[in-house]
């Protein structure tokens, strides 16, 4: 189908980018890949006057090391990310989530930052980047901030970057040496997962010192399992040790009732699909 | 392939039997090829279609002003617009006298029956500029209520409950019954029936035959170009043929003013079997207008109007003595039309309804089939057509059958099925089987699929009690296809008959034209044609050229539908070619100073009889073009024709397995292996075959597991993009184990059976009854398709709970409107901001 006449307009610097945002308020729309954004144009379920595309802009591109921190530019395509060596060795869960994010066509055109900034709750990133508390810099007309990454998933497609301002780059602390795992439960390969659980555990001996636990599709943003993460600390790798702590998966959560689940369905879920994650991140 | 070396006047080569690699694919597969929306005609307008968000309301009013204005629009036209020029979309095949059809106006001017009904067009200098119009256009509808559940409206009069169409005072379009008693191939169902409960087994189900989307690949496009001598129509159609027909009959254009031509066309699956209301509107506009004009549908407007299959549910009812002898059947369906009574779709229960006894010597039969009007999409051929339903049913009841009498699924197949020495076989629905050898095909397909090892692999996971359980499916199907003979097709009322034509042109310089009224849309009847005309004339594969597709070129012909191609188009094909050699003999003979009587030919040479001396068919070709020698009272030509009428249908079989592996814990499945032994006759490409059967897997795997079209409320279809309605890809199958044996048909020349619905035919069962033998010592004896995980799981934690093993209620649409969290408009609410 064809879009609304819309005015395109390609930047390509980040100044000229937020100049476009800055002149063209709410009436524009940005595009990274444009693997969510081109659906909701070509069905007419948006139809924005200005796109500012991003793609034109190298700065917004690429994977650094940063001391404590990896850092990935919010331009960077998925399969750029499930393929760099630093995630793989200081965020090995993005690496997990990605492989399996969608299609090869997307995973190549569709972009780390313009996933997350689409905050669609069922998308395979907001969960372990949540996990591996990620902040998000964000610019704006009057600079950069900032923002936790507990504080950046506002609601359903909802998050706190502000109008005019862009999502710069993802800073993710390492992870090194962690065992990580992320346990998707779809009908078919290419669909949004039903529910997905993100988790990275750090193991001393046969037991869990630390973990970091997140949840896809489980309500209205991507959600951290905080009492799964406290409940696991300590305890030994084995199944009925961790079944118990996945029990609390799906504690204050509200998921959604579709066409491929009820929400009483997904609370179970969440629980079998947690179990599952830690006893594979932890290589039982 | 190294054939195109050798040369075929010397080569006895044979090419069939042979895989040859597809010679229409590489035009197909990179795109440089003539889709109808790749046509573009000097002047050439665009049409966008306004369409009705309800799926039951009256039209009072349109606002045309506004689009009317917009830039570069043409004109804006309603339903009162076009009037009677539109035409009707007509439906070919009133199963009963008595059937009740509501008329179907391509754009109606006063109600919408269904949601996606088309209520308004633009037409504008670019598609773009259509479109942007489009959303000008202001209809003003009272919402009526909307008869949306298939029971619910079988059930409706006047009186209560809802109408599709009030006018009408039912719902009930047609009731078809079959009894064996009456037509004297078997005895009283009800008698057997009755007899079981006294002292056999009785099982009793019912099944539930989702709603499905064709979903083919290239979306529907139409451009008709009015200015030439005839009316030019492309269209992305499986039958340009019956098209011109309907198009003639419904709005008053002589036939002869028509050419309707199917380009490449991209996928049906019987899907673009049908007379379209966008073909109509297209092809009034352009005779409004007297301009070329092209409508091409969004995959939404795809999903959304273009016709649905399946959707019925089967009551079902069998009688066996208690060592697993089937007494009798008895089948009570009701199937959903969706808002109107299609070209065939009326019929489509009905192409069912002689094949539920399938592979088995049953005494006694009985089908009925009442038709059901609602305000949704209407129904019609969906790949098998009839057939998957009824081996879905019969296969499912006797996986049920062996339960009760606690034995292997094999065990009541092959006391009830028809051995090899029983053919020719008449059936209890009164047909004919041919050939079969159901014992090979199972033996077969049970060595390669390893039966008795999973089978003890199932055992010691049902003993342990592990969290994934394996389930092992069995499916022996049949099918009727090849239609049909024109004669069976009268006695049930079908507006055509079944027979296929084809020609055969003989150029000067030794190379082919061949014509089939065989309408391919992507199945490979270029090349497995060719491999029949190069055999049968001797001539080599590439000198042979398919056309087909354009009635004024392929002037006649019942196109392409039922695994008919092969079996009926290619008959006609041998015949044409045969004719050739006969008309070449006498100019061979003449030549060669020898007596007609003495020609022999063969290998594509026509030889004397007892000498070395002889013409090769290029040279005959070229005398008969040159005619400065032929015989007195000759004609000077070769080229030959033939019309085929089938005396029958045609019954390929086959033994498929399926071993699904189910997550008790989340109800999730998994095929872990899927083998199929199919008898398909007399192979012509075994490359060609495989792949048909490949394709048909997946789609019948798909209805087991995966696709089902889900209304809401309020009749918006709510699986509305692939987002929702879930197609397989290849990351979601393994690779099958495919192979074939070959009975040879007795009833064509060359022995071929139908395979393009095979194997869609035969896996949908053979997948449920692997998934339900998974979880069969839980307490379960069905999962209603598609065979979801949360199904799945309710039904575990159903029974680990005390409930019942009803699945029913996982099938509602789960719309959440609290959350909003359904459909397309989730995934796609919101922007890369």
């Amino acid at each position: 189908m064809i879009p609304t006449p819309f005015e395109y307009v390609a930047p390509t610097t980040l100044d000229e980018a937020l100049a476009a945002l800055a002149e063209h308020g709410d009436e524009a729309k940005v595009i990274a890949g444009g693997q969510s954004l081109l659906p909701v144009l070509r069905m007419r379920l948006n139809a924005p006057e200005v796109v500012v595309d991003l793609g034109g802009i190298p700065a917004l591109r690429g994977i650094r090391d940063d001391g404590d921190a990896i850092v990935i530019g919010a331009m960077t395509t998925h399969h750029d990310v499930h393929h760099d060596p630093l995630v793989h060795e200081h965020a090995a869960l993005l690496a997990k989530a990605e492989e399996h994010l969608a299609d090869a066509q997307v995973r190549h055109r569709g972009t780390f930052g313009g996933a997350l900034a689409h905050a669609d709750p069922a998308g395979d990133l907001g969960a372990p980047v949540l996990a591996l508390g990620a902040e998000f810099v964000v610019a704006g007309p009057s600079g950069s901030r900032t923002v936790a990454g507990s504080d950046f998933f506002v609601g359903l497609f909802e998050t706190a970057i502000a109008e005019g301002e862009l999502l710069v780059e993802v800073r993710v602390p390492k992870h090194t040496g962690w065992g990580a795992h992320y346990e998707k439960f779809v009908r078919v390969a290419h669909q949004w997962p039903i529910v997905a659980v993100a988790v990275a555990v750090r193991t001393e001996g046969g037991t869990i010192a630390e973990a970091r636990v997140g949840l896809t599709n489980m309500g209205s943003t991507p959600l951290r399992a905080h009492s799964v993460e406290e409940a696991l600390a300590g305890r030994p790798v084995t199944e009925d040790a961790v079944r118990e702590a996945a029990a609390l998966a799906a504690e204050g959560t509200n998921p959604p009732s579709d066409l491929n689940g009820q929400a009483d369905y997904r609370r179970h879920l969440a629980g079998v699909l947690t179990r599952r994650a830690v006893l594979a991140a932890a290589g039982a | 392939m190294t054939a195109t070396q050798e040369r075929p006047d010397t080569a006895a080569a044979k090419e069939i039997g042979r895989d040859r690699r597809r010679k229409e694919d590489q035009r197909l597969i990179t795109g440089r090829s003539r889709w109808t929306d790749n046509i573009t005609l000097p002047g050439m307008l665009h049409l966008a279609m306004v369409r009705s968000p309800f799926a039951h309301a009256t039209i009072t009013g349109i606002d045309v002003t506004e689009a009317q204005a917009a830039p570069n629009v043409v004109a804006v036209l309603t339903g009162k617009d076009l009037g009677e020029s539109q035409g009707a979309c007509i439906n070919a095949w009133a199963i009963t006298t008595d059937q009740v059809t509501p008329a179907h106006v391509p754009m109606p001017s006063d109600r919408v029956a269904f949601a996606g009904e088309t209520v308004a067009v633009v037409v504008a200098r670019s598609a773009a500029a259509a479109r942007d119009a489009a959303e000008l256009v202001d209809v003003e509808y009272d919402e009526l209520p909307a008869a949306l559940d298939l029971k619910e409206a079988a059930a409706a009069d006047a009186e209560h409950g809802v109408l599709a169409h009030p006018d009408l005072g039912t719902n009930r379009s047609a009731l078809w019954t079959f009894d064996s008693a009456e037509a004297g191939t078997g005895g009283d169902a009800d008698q057997a029936i009755a007899r079981a409960r006294a002292e056999g087994i009785v099982i009793e189900r019912e099944y539930r035959q989702q709603r499905l989307i064709p979903a083919f690949m290239e979306p529907r496009s139409t451009v008709v170009d009015p200015t030439g001598e005839q009316i030019t129509m492309w269209s992305a159609t499986q039958i340009p043929h019956i098209l011109r027909f309907a198009l003639a009959a419904s709005t008053g254009v002589p036939e002869s003013k028509i050419r309707v031509i199917a380009p490449d066309v991209g996928g049906g699956f019987g899907g673009k079997l049908q007379q379209t209301p966008e073909e109509m509107i297209t092809f009034a506009v352009a005779r409004r207008l007297g301009k070329p004009v092209k409508y091409t549908e969004t995959r939404s407007e795809s999903l959304m109007t273009a016709h649905h299959g399946r959707d019925q549910w089967q009551r079902l009812t069998l009688a066996a003595e208690k060592d697993g002898t089937v007494t009798g059947l008895k089948v009570e369906l009701i199937a959903d039309l969706g808002a109107y009574v299609s070209l065939i779709g009326g019929g489509v229960p009905v192409l069912g309804a002689f094949m539920y006894n399938a592979i088995y010597k049953f005494p006694a039969y009985h089908f009925s089939c009442q038709t059901v009007l609602t305000n949704k999409t209407w129904t019609d051929a969906y790949r098998g057509a009839g057939r998957p339903e009824a081996t879905y049913a019969i296969e499912r009841l006797m996986d049920e059958l062996a339960a009760e009498v606690g034995v292997d699924p094999f065990v009541v197949r092959e006391k009830n099925w028809i051995t090899k020495e029983e053919f020719p076989f008449t059936t209890v629905a009164g047909l004919e089987y041919d050939t079969g050898d159901y014992e090979s095909a199972t033996r077969e397909a049970k060595d390669r699929f390893g039966y008795d090892e999973l089978r003890a692999e199932q055992r010691r996971r049902r003993e342990a009690g592990d969290r994934v359980q394996l389930g092992i499916g069995v499916s022996t199907f049949t099918e009727m296809c090849g239609l049909a003979p024109s004669r069976v097709l009268g006695s049930l009322n079908y507006g055509a008959g079944g027979w296929e034509h084809a020609s055969v042109r003989m150029l000067a310089t030794g190379t082919v034209e061949v014509t089939t009224g065989a309408s391919a849309h992507g199945q490979g009847h270029e090349t497995a044609f060719s491999q029949i005309v190069a055999d049968r004339l001797g001539v080599a594969f590439e000198d042979v050229e398919i056309l087909h597709g354009d009635t004024s070129i392929a002037s006649k012909g019942l196109d392409t539908y039922g695994s008919r191609s092969l079996v009926v188009g290619g008959e006609a094909l041998v015949r044409a070619a045969d004719k050739v050699i006969e008309k070449a003999k006498p100019i061979a003979a003449h030549l060669l100073e020898a007596s007609v009587d003495d020609i022999e030919f063969s290998a594509g040479r026509f030889g004397v009889r007892g000498t070395d001396q002889g013409l090769a068919m290029a040279e005959i070709a070229m005398a008969a073009f040159a005619a400065h020698n032929l015989p007195d009272g000759i004609e000077p030509s070769l080229d030959s024709d033939a019309t085929y009428d089938p005396v029958n249908f045609n019954y390929p079989h086959g033994t498929h397995l399926c071993a699904m592996e189910v997550d008790t814990e989340t109800g999730g499945v998994l095929m872990r292996k899927y083998t199929c032994v199919d008898d398909v006759g007399t192979v012509i490409n075994p490359m060609i075959v495989e792949g048909q059967v490949h394709g048909g897997l997946a789609q019948g795997i798909a209805q087991a597991l995966w696709e089902e079209a889900v209304y809401d409320d309020s009749g918006t279809l709510v699986s509305g993009s692939f987002v929702d309605y879930l197609l397989p890809t290849s990351a979601d199958t393994i690779s099958f184990d495919v192979s074939h044996r070959s009975t040879a048909s007795t009833t064509n020349t060359l022995g071929t059976k139908g395979v393009g619905e095979a194997g869609t035919i035969a896996s949908t069962p053979a997948v449920v009854n692997a998934v339900v033998d998974a979880i069969r010592h839980l307490g379960i004896d069905d999962i209603q398709m598609p065979c979801t995980p949360e199904r799945v799981w309710r039904a575990i934690h159903d029974v680990a709970g005390g409930g019942g093993t009803d699945t029913e209620g996982a099938a509602a649409p789960h719309f959440d409107a609290s959350t909003g969290m359904q459909g397309t408009v989730d995934r796609t609410d919101g922007a890369d901001r």
